[in-house]
């Protein structure tokens, strides 16, 4: 081994040979001696030479700069993942080493740092959510949906699960992926073809004492508010199944929490509160339950706070209720998931913080002002339906057009520089004329009137 | 003293807010604002927010209040953190830089693959890297962690022995010494767990996997090199006892960081194979997570794979969740994008040569420590005349009660972060001990004679107390576990 390399301080001939000198080994290969010789690789990997710093950074980014992206075009994309501005002093606090080089708090004395500010977060969360116990982060929101489902079924020993027609596809997806090993009869309850709605008499007709939970979002996949989300979930309760509601903690400036309106579980994205879109990720799953009582039956990693044994005792945070979990509990654990998104639960914290209670709500304003304007904008075009549904809506919107396909305009528009008008899956039976547009605080009135410029060409090409 | 921790007696956000305050003002345009006068409005009253309590301050509050914390928390960049199991190496900075480049950060998961051709490029690229490093046929990026790779896998099996007509097949063997995610990850997807003992020497034998496996085995979920950071030396033969009775076999990557180069699980026989890109390949663990888990199959089992997956096609790359038998997908979107481009980054820097020389060099660092550490206060008691790969682990001996916290808590109060205690299970007062590569050789001396200087003195008040010299001392767990305690109330 003649080279050196930054990454590998022992790489030396004479280091190497001190080491081996020390445990009585001939050579390297010698401690390698217990692979069968069947089995060694006996060749070199087929992967590029390393390569320097400077190259590896030159390259990678010349080539992702070549991606399409914010500020280089407008994207007005949401279905769950969303652009939202993440504020200096987030990116500061999340890039602090000392954070994001340590790891899971297994020795809480050294790591009261992460400790609090996740014990921050749940506690910032349950403020949001109106929840009574918040956990410190699953993967994202498809999955913490997914646990939700699990969960429910599990507490109450029941095997339907009903989930609402016009949740995210990518929630449901995971969600029945999730489920799948439990032989679970998933359900989808229709939506109002007009208003965008759950249907909340079908949903009553398809309760039964069999039922595990509702799932549904709010807003939902449509970006329309679920009005009746009271109501629906007191049929839920009166059948004895849990209510899970899916939300994006961003509209939650504006809109009751989830907790108000008689959900058990919540679960959502944290996406919005401080974390690049990223390309799908890494992302926050949000998952929190009402009742105190049901944290033992959680997924995830609990964070509490207590004292020191000393005298006299200081104030110490700690992993508390890991007798749920899969490292002790082994198959009887709650969940298998271990490493999480810790690091976007602090983001989260540190965003909430910054905006507090009238930033946060400054923001909620912004953006439901926002999506209005665009929409309204949209509708004045000629061959855009839009809104296309009539439900009262925060920062999404759909848009149909009656002569071109949703998918060729939002490729044209893309064209253009302008990322918008998703196409909206085949599962909700909508044809494939309608898109999906988001706006948040990131849009001026001027990137709104860019986002209809493209939208005009592409209808005309 | 060589180490004290900073401590500040940090009060929690809601104690430092105070009305009036304001850390960030959310944009607003005048246009927009001046044609829409009362967005509340626009919410339907029966659904409005009437009160939300958020902490009121200032951007420099809350600035003071996280760097503060974060003087309280050890890491990697402060000083050794051998976490047994967790590959706490370094995290190259420049993965950092390209990371948080407009090309990544802002690219939304749903915008057309045209727009994004350069990151899809790395993608496809990485998982070629990963086919090639484990000898599998194809990767799917999309799982989130470890613990959502395994999950993967055994949905995997559920599906593929169900397609075949082998439902009743509703078995996993899990090694004694496996993780804990593997059992539970075989629980989720709906199968009974068989244990499978270790023998003395702390592997498992062929002839063990004979005798427990059946026409009901599914599969195995196999460590190599397990735990113990001992190299299962029949794993062939054990491969071959699972497919026998048409078993599938699991490989858990989480030790992948002993066998770069040296060995690869496809050529061992395995069918499902996890990797930890935040352990092996270089990505921060960020107090908790995120971390990525790809998983990769045999060509058989290419169809199962969790989508979506990049696929190359006439008009360049996409992602494909058109996989004909495919379990679904297990996470919104993409993957942990911005982490698999860190650890794309990591292959670069290191080459194949350098990947090999990770491993040559993650192994050494291991025993080196281990034969550097008082033989008698921390004896193996497995496999006592073989090399360790990537770790070791070793019991702390001693009359007194407790003897591995003791030393763990006594190392934090050196200045150095503690190995991984009580795990695996099967080792009594166990210390897990992973150096990785990343670690000089000084680092590795210092390391070694901290904790045979505290073997020596593990009555001695300085270890009975410790730690004393960490933000906080010794914590209350019995009262951590009051379900009450889980957030704070205004």
């Amino acid at each position: 081994m003649p080279h050196r390399h930054p990454l590998l301080p022992n790489l030396d001939a004479a280091l190497v040979s001190e080491m081996l000198g020390r445990i009585g080994a001939g050579s390297v290969d010698d401690l390698f001696s217990d692979i069968p010789e069947s089995i060694r690789l006996r060749r070199r990997l087929r992967i590029p030479e390393a390569q320097s710093e400077y190259t590896v950074r030159r390259e990678i980014q010349s080539r992702l700069a070549s991606n399409s992206t914010p500020p280089k075009s407008l994207c007005f994309l949401g279905g769950g993942v969303w652009p939202h501005y993440v504020p200096a002093a987030v990116e500061s606090i999340v890039g602090r080493e000392e954070f994001y080089t340590s790891y899971t708090p297994y020795q809480a004395e050294v790591s009261q740092g992460m400790l609090q500010s996740l014990f921050e977060y749940q506690s910032l969360m349950c403020d949001l959510l109106g929840m009574e116990v918040c956990n410190s982060s699953l993967y994202d929101w498809a999955s913490a949906a997914g646990e939700a489902a699990r969960m429910a079924a599990r507490v109450t020993g029941r095997k339907r699960l009903l989930v609402a027609g016009n949740a995210g596809p990518q929630q449901l997806a995971v969600l029945n992926t999730y489920v799948e090993p439990m032989g679970l009869q998933v359900e989808k309850v229709p939506f109002d073809r007009s208003t965008g709605r759950l249907d909340a008499a079908q949903l009553r007709r398809s309760l039964s004492s069999d039922v595990a939970a509702l799932y549904f979002e709010n807003p939902n996949y449509f970006g329309v508010i679920e009005e009746e989300a009271e109501d629906m979930l007191g049929s839920v309760h009166s059948a004895g199944g849990l209510g899970i509601a899916g939300v994006d903690p961003i509209s939650l400036s504006l809109l009751r929490d989830p907790g108000s309106y008689g959900a058990d579980i919540a679960v959502g994205e944290g996406q919005p509160l401080g974390i690049p879109m990223n390309y799908g990720g890494p992302h926050l799953g949000v998952f929190a339950v009402r009742d105190a009582k049901l944290a033992r039956s959680m997924p995830g990693r609990l964070i509490g706070m207590t004292t020191t044994v000393s005298d006299p005792s200081q104030k110490a945070f700690a992993m508390v209720l890991q007798t749920r979990e899969q490292h002790i509990r082994r198959e009887a654990a709650t969940s298998n998931i271990c490493t999480n998104q810790s690091l976007l639960a602090l983001a989260a914290a540190s965003y909430l913080a910054l905006l507090g209670k009238s930033g946060f709500r400054q923001l909620g304003d912004t953006i439901v002002s926002n999506s209005h304007y665009a929409a309204r904008r949209l509708s004045k075009i000629k061959g855009v339906e839009c809104p296309r549904f009539s439900g009262a809506y925060f920062k999404e919107f759909a848009a149909e057009y009656p002569r071109g396909t949703a998918d060729t305009i939002q490729r044209r528009m893309s064209r253009r520089g302008v990322l918008a008008g998703h196409p909206l899956s085949k599962e909700f039976g909508l044809g494939t004329r309608v898109g999906l547009f988001c706006v948040t605080e990131v849009h001026s009135s001027i990137d709104i009137e860019r986002l209809a410029e493209a939208l005009e060409g592409a209808l005309r090409p | 003293m060589k180490f004290r921790q900073a401590y500040w007696d940090e009060p929690l956000l809601k104690e430092l807010s105070k009305p009036g305050r304001i850390g960030f003002i959310p944009p607003a345009d005048a246009k927009v604002s001046k044609r829409i006068r009362d967005p509340e409005s626009l919410i339907p009253k029966r659904m409005r927010r009437t009160s939300l309590e958020l902490p009121e301050l200032s951007e420099l509050q809350v600035l003071r209040h996280f760097n503060r914390l974060s003087q309280m928390n050890f890491s990697v960049e402060l000083g050794m953190y051998p976490l047994g199991s967790c590959t706490m190496k370094y995290n190259p900075k420049v993965s950092e830089m390209i990371s948080s480049s407009d090309g990544i950060r802002n690219a939304h998961p749903l915008q057309p693959p045209e727009t994004v051709q350069g990151l899809l490029a790395i993608f496809y690229e990485l998982s070629e890297f990963l086919n090639e490093i484990t000898g599998m046929h194809r990767f799917s990026l999309s799982t989130a962690a470890g613990a959502q790779g395994e999950l993967a896998g055994v949905l995997m099996m559920r599906k593929y022995l169900m397609d075949h007509g082998l439902g009743q097949k509703d078995e996993i063997l899990v090694p004694d010494s496996a993780h804990g995610t593997n059992p539970a990850s075989a629980a989720m997807a709906g199968f009974k767990v068989t244990k499978v003992p270790s023998d003395e020497s702390g592997e498992v034998r062929a002839k063990t996997v004979m005798d427990l496996a059946s026409e009901k085995t599914a599969g195995m979920m196999f460590t190599v090199p397990n735990t113990l950071g001992l190299f299962e030396s029949e794993v062939v033969e054990v491969c071959r006892a699972v497919h026998d009775v048409g078993g599938l076999m699991y490989y858990d990557g989480a030790n992948m960081n002993a066998l770069l180069g040296k060995a690869r699980p496809g050529d061992m026989g395995f069918d499902i194979v996890h990797l930890n890109l935040h352990k092996t390949f270089a990505t921060p663990h960020g107090g908790g997570g995120p971390g990525a888990g790809p998983v990769g199959v045999t060509r058989d089992l290419a169809s199962y794979l969790p989508v979506p997956v990049v696929s190359r096609g006439k008009r360049g790359f996409f992602l494909d969740s058109s996989l004909r038998h495919t379990i679904g997908p297990l996470k919104g979107f993409v993957g942990n994008s911005a982490i698999l481009l860190r650890a794309y980054a990591y292959i670069r820097l290191l080459g194949a040569e350098g990947l090999s020389d990770v491993s040559s060099l993650a192994v050494l660092a291991a025993n080196y420590l281990w034969r550097s550490l008082d033989q008698e206060a921390y004896p193996v008691t497995h496999g006592k005349g073989l090399w360790r790969k990537h770790e070791t682990v070793v019991s702390a001996k001693s009359p007194l009660p407790g003897s591995a916290m003791k030393v763990a808590k006594a190392l934090l109060d050196r200045g150095m972060h503690s190995p991984t205690v009580y795990f695996p299970l099967i080792v009594s007062e166990a210390l897990m001990i992973e150096p990785t590569e990343s670690e000089p050789l000084e680092v590795l001396d210092e390391y070694a004679e901290a904790m045979n200087s505290i073997a020596a003195s593990l009555g001695e008040r300085d270890v009975a107390e410790a730690p004393r010299n960490t933000s906080v001392g010794r914590i209350d767990e019995v009262k951590a576990s009051h379900p009450m305690t889980l957030k704070v109330r205004w």
